[in-house]
């Protein structure tokens, strides 16, 4: 067992460390305040390969590894939680759907700009009535001669407003998972537009709007994997999106230690800087604890998946607790701040806003529990020694 | 054009350096290394004029062991080639013994510029630039914040001297050391450490270099020590003429800024 970063790792690490601190950082507060983040960042990502992190080279991606990308989500969202999000959503749930389920002639078309950030890409699953139970969603795609008419309406999209490349998912057959099909629709594809533009707690930089589909009508290659077969598209997707959520959680818990850290050096009460009181320590110490223990539950997640085995149950479990550990510190950093802590003048609130986003998509706590405990209670009769390795269940709607 | 780069793995400046207990190093452990600074600008530089001109870039370095892990970096933000010498006499060397060292590897190297760093951010010594441009008997241009490379034969260089801008040509092949000011480095990409990982890195001894004995060292190193905290800062109370008089006292004499 070795637990040890890579040298490539440690230089995707460092290089991605450094873009952040020093480009994404000092603007941070201000994107929060704004509501967007500069068009150019998403160029200069995209130059670097980082909006194509596991897109293989030839498709014009950075060709690395699953643990390379919780690396750079993470790094990102240290520095600035939003773009992270829109970095995530751009790999996770638009370039990989296509690379694993699209044909040739959709990957050569699509990938090369999503993975080097000269298109941005984002994912219709959600709706006003199909949330947490996705597979009852009723937007409609009705063949309609050598092509699909869609109807309906998709909320809580990210990165909606500037999407060049949506992944709709749309109903084909009957009800439940296997009536649900996956589509690629464009911008500027007749009867698809931009409804409302949601104003949220947190990760205010990146857009996330309703997608409306009013007799969008889609060519037959535009569907996405076959007829039928959405739902495992885009729960197969969402495996890997919510290892790339546990980063986003782990880069946000990151941000409020470290902050806290910084904060509790420099502030003095009672004669002593508050980093002397056990009160802090013991806030700081568990801190660091939990975002260790997260941080190993996300790279073994990626590392399973990068053994190309299935990691549903270990992809929930680091989301799940990367995610509440982000809560979680940044709750004791906005506490350890005291009043400066309740204020925009400061760091630690943004954080507080941006962490809790973590905890509900891509699945919330619950989804994610309940994918946990499926795995677990089915596996439970023949665990031995390792209830996690050896659980290979059936795969369930939910996972 | 072909371009040979020197590049140094050095301490991340942001880093807390602390002494090795016998005072003649830092201690290394826990300590973060990086491409030293100036030498990044000199890889961007090399990489301008290999887009412009074709050509290669050719990293080298005199170094540990980790210090590889500075070539993969120059090899992630575009280098073609790294050689690596890599000798446990590499330690000991002065500046000189450095500079003699890096020329007998680029001697034998296809070089029509050699770039290196104005200075190592470790050391601040400036030194084996201008000793490596004697060894290798070409002509150099040093603290350069723009090059000209004009029919590839002659190159034009301009320096930031005291309130001017000195322009001086030179005949190439020739060793230019670069300024911060000369460009801004490009990051290095994901295609680019993926290339770097796979591209086989030149380790060459001493002895390979047709040296048998290591370079005769001019200096020693005695002993390193931690520069005086800083002071607390002094506050001047009392009436704004009086204070006024007291400031200016106390920043030409003490503070000696003025």
């Amino acid at each position: 067992m070795d637990f040890t970063l890579s040298e490539e790792h440690r230089l995707v690490q460092s290089t991605v460390r450094e873009w952040a601190t020093t480009r994404l950082l000092p603007r941070a507060a201000e994107m929060d305040r704004a509501g967007a983040y500069p068009r150019e960042f998403i160029r200069e990502l995209g130059e670097m390969g980082l909006t194509g992190v596991f897109t293989p080279e030839e498709y014009g991606g950075g060709g690395m590894d699953m643990v390379s990308y919780c690396i750079v989500i993470e790094e990102i969202a240290r520095a600035e939680a939003a773009l992270a999000a829109v970095l995530s959503v751009n790999n996770s749930l638009d370039c990989y759907p296509i690379l694993a389920f699209g044909t040739e002639a959709q990957k050569r078309k699509y990938l090369p700009d999503l993975a080097r950030g000269r298109t941005l890409g984002c994912y219709c699953l959600t709706e006003p009535a199909a949330g947490s139970d996705a597979a009852s969603l009723r937007t409609a795609a009705r063949r309609d001669g050598d092509g699909y008419v869609l109807n309906g309406t998709k909320v809580f999209v990210t990165n909606g407003v500037e999407a060049d490349v949506l992944v709709v998912y749309a109903r084909t057959g009957g009800e439940g998972p296997r009536g649900i099909s996956a589509f690629i629709a464009e911008r500027g594809d007749p009867g698809l537009r931009v409804g409302k533009i949601e104003h949220k707690l947190g990760i205010h930089a990146s857009s996330t709007c309703e997608i409306v589909l009013q007799d969008c009508r889609l060519p037959r290659d535009r569907l996405l994997g076959e007829e039928g077969k959405g739902f495992t598209v885009a729960m197969a997707t969402l495996d890997g999106g919510r290892i790339g959520i546990a980063a986003q959680a782990l880069g946000i818990a990151r941000a409020a230690m470290e902050d806290a850290i910084a904060y509790a050096k420099d502030r003095r009460q009672f004669g002593r800087p508050i980093a002397e009181f056990q009160a802090t320590q013991w806030k700081i110490a568990d801190m660091a604890t939990r975002i260790h223990a997260g941080r190993l539950l996300m790279y073994r997640a990626a590392w399973i998946r990068d053994q190309g085995r299935r990691h549903s149950l270990e992809a929930s479990i680091a989301k799940l607790f990367a995610s509440e550990t982000a809560m979680w510190a940044a709750t004791q950093a906005v506490q350890i701040f005291g009043g400066y802590g309740y204020i925009q003048d400061y760091p630690v609130e943004r954080h507080f806003r941006d962490a809790k986003i973590t905890e509900i998509y891509e699945g919330t706590s619950e989804i994610q529990r309940l994918v946990i405990a499926r795995h677990v209670l089915a596996a439970a009769e023949r665990t031995l020694e390792s209830p996690v390795e050896d659980c290979r269940p059936a795969r369930t709607a939910h996972d | 054009m072909n371009v040979v780069v020197c590049v140094k793995h050095v301490p991340d400046t942001e880093a807390q350096v602390r002494l090795r207990a016998d005072g003649r190093g830092v201690d290394e452990s826990g300590l973060n290394f990086v491409l030293n600074y100036y030498d990044e600008h000199g890889v961007e530089e090399a990489l301008r004029i290999k887009e412009r001109l074709g050509g290669t870039v050719t990293l080298v370095t005199a170094g540990p062991a980790r210090a590889v892990e500075g070539l993969r970096a120059g090899l992630a933000m575009g280098a073609d080639a790294a050689v690596h010498i890599q000798d446990q006499v590499v330690a000991g060397l002065d500046h000189i013994g450095t500079a003699r060292v890096l020329a007998a590897a680029i001697k034998p190297l296809p070089c029509d510029l050699v770039l290196c760093g104005k200075l190592a951010t470790d050391d601040n010594a400036g030194i084996v630039g201008p000793a490596l441009a004697e060894f290798l008997g070409l002509p150099q241009a040093t603290a350069v914040t723009k090059l000209e490379l004009g029919d590839g034969r002659r190159a034009t260089a301009h320096r930031e001297v005291e309130g001017a801008v000195e322009t001086l040509e030179v005949r190439l092949p020739a060793v230019i050391t670069v300024e911060r000011g000369i460009n801004e480095p490009r990051y290095p990409s994901l295609p680019g450490i993926m290339r770097a990982k796979r591209t086989a890195i030149t380790v060459r001894r001493l002895a390979d270099l047709g040296m048998s004995t290591p370079p005769t060292a001019h200096v020693e190193l005695l002993q390193l020590a931690p520069p005086p905290k800083r002071q607390a800062g002094r506050r001047l109370e009392g009436e704004a003429a009086a204070v006024v008089g007291e400031l200016i006292r106390a920043l030409r004499e003490e503070a000696k800024v003025l």
